[in-house]
């Protein structure tokens, strides 16, 4: 009599790894939005006026600076991505069923989508004073109300 | 003289209460809380007091164990809600002020009271290739340096117990993944120079629910009885994969 063993398992060809990409990307985004959240938090909370300075005016004035066109997307794209990719990972914890765990997935990155492309265009299409506004919606710095 | 000799070499002896969480597949009955009253001494071992109360109380009380002394990785089990050798917790370690616990190990199905079925995690152990993998015929001693043996010797040190797997949230939860226990047995060849197998080792934990499953939450590592630095294991283990090698 023979011994049958299994063939062992070789290492099969690569393909793209969504699991290890997903881990380091926790990581490089985690490491990002430190800077990202607290520097966001020190611009609008501490420098100057601190809390006191944030109303209509100071968000309008920030998204007319690429430089906190940048900043806000950079922190949307990441954090989303991040916290969506997080839910992800306790969906695939906790959903027994395939079925189930493949909607909650699909609902999440639908959601996902939906928020970050709402985000871009609000940060990039912001008009504090749209040309077609009620004067009496709008605020006071715009030329509308200076005259 | 002769009773103070006595008193003097006695051991003390105490009473502690264990809650045994019974289950009889038999019975149709839900798992539940059994208590009994032991007379103990301060040398024995949580295994001593389950013994007395197979032996003396109730028969039908079901555990396994086999070594007694720590080697054999048969008698994981929760005491007071952590995962422990039973033949290596002292009870005078445990706060005998109140009723100690002892319930089976989470996450691996109960096949009777303190018993499960531990195939799930022999599966992930036998499928990271736990032997040595050469292709040269051992004909002669494979030689290695002392640096190179050191690389592994923390995860030669592993006996199976499941106290590491059985400890883990993203195992309780997800019983697919491979679980610390495969992966330190991993480890323990990936890293062996002597070995050519790691290629393969490295992308089988490269798997959907392989290492990056882990989420060094360091339950394992608190929990193992042989003080392995597990979660420093896995973590060795997905840097290998990084890199692309040991
Ligand atoms: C402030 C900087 C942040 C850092 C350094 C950070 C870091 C991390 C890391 C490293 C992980 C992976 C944990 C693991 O797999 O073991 C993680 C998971 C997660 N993060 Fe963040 N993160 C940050 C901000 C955020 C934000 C803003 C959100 C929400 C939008 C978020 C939501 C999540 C979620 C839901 C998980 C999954 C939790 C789990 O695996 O159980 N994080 N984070
Ligand atoms: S690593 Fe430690 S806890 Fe895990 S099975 Fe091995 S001996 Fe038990
Ligand atoms: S009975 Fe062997 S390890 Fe405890």
């Amino acid at each position: 009599m023979s011994i049958v063993i299994e063939p062992p398992r070789t290492a099969k060809p690569k393909r793209t790894n969504w699991e290890k990409w997903g881990w380091i990307y926790m990581r490089v985004s985690g490491v990002a939005l430190i800077i990202l959240v607290f520097g966001h938090l020190f611009a609008n909370l501490w420098v100057g006026e601190g809390i006191k300075a944030i109303d209509f005016a100071f968000v309008a004035g920030k998204w007319s600076d690429p430089f906190w066109q940048v900043w806000d997307l950079l922190m949307l794209w990441l954090a989303l991505i991040h916290g969506t990719n997080g839910m992800r990972t306790i969906v695939n914890d906790y959903a027994e069923r395939e079925k189930t765990r493949k909607r909650l997935v699909w609902i999440l990155w639908a959601t996902c989508v939906a928020l970050i492309v709402l985000g871009t265009l609000v940060i990039y299409t912001f008009d504090p004073c749209p040309a077609n506004g009620t004067p009496e919606n709008l605020p006071s710095f715009c030329p509308v109300n200076q005259s | 003289m002769a009773t103070e000799f006595e008193e003097l070499g006695a051991v003390a002896a105490f009473n502690v209460t264990l809650f045994i969480r019974r289950f009889n597949p038999e019975d149709g009955l839900e798992a539940r809380w059994e208590d009994f009253d032991v007379q103990v001494h301060g040398t024995d071992r949580v295994l001593d007091a389950l013994h007395k109360i197979k032996w003396e109380i109730d028969g039908s009380v079901t555990f396994r164990r086999s070594c007694a002394h720590g080697v054999c990785g048969s008698d994981a089990m929760r005491i007071n809600g952590r995962n422990r050798l039973a033949c290596k917790t002292l009870i005078k370690d445990l706060d005998i002020t109140q009723p100690i616990y002892v319930e089976p190990i989470k996450g691996l199905e109960v096949e009777k009271d303190l018993v499960v079925n531990m195939e799930p995690f022999y599966k992930a152990y036998r499928d990271v290739q736990p032997f040595l993998i050469a292709s040269d015929k051992p004909t002669k001693e494979r030689l290695q340096s002392p640096e190179d043996r050191a690389r592994f010797d923390d995860t030669t040190k592993c006996i199976l117990c499941a106290a590491c797997t059985s400890s883990c949230p993203v195992f309780w939860t997800d019983g697919q993944y491979f679980g610390p226990a495969a992966i330190v047995n991993a480890h323990r060849f990936i890293f062996d120079s002597r070995d050519e197998g790691s290629e393969v080792r490295l992308d089988i934990l490269n798997d959907k629910e392989g290492v990056w499953r882990c989420r060094t939450t360091f339950n394992c590592t608190e929990a193992c009885p042989r003080g392995i630095q597990v979660t420093k294991a896995i973590a060795e283990v997905k840097q290998a994969i990084l890199r692309g090698r040991a």
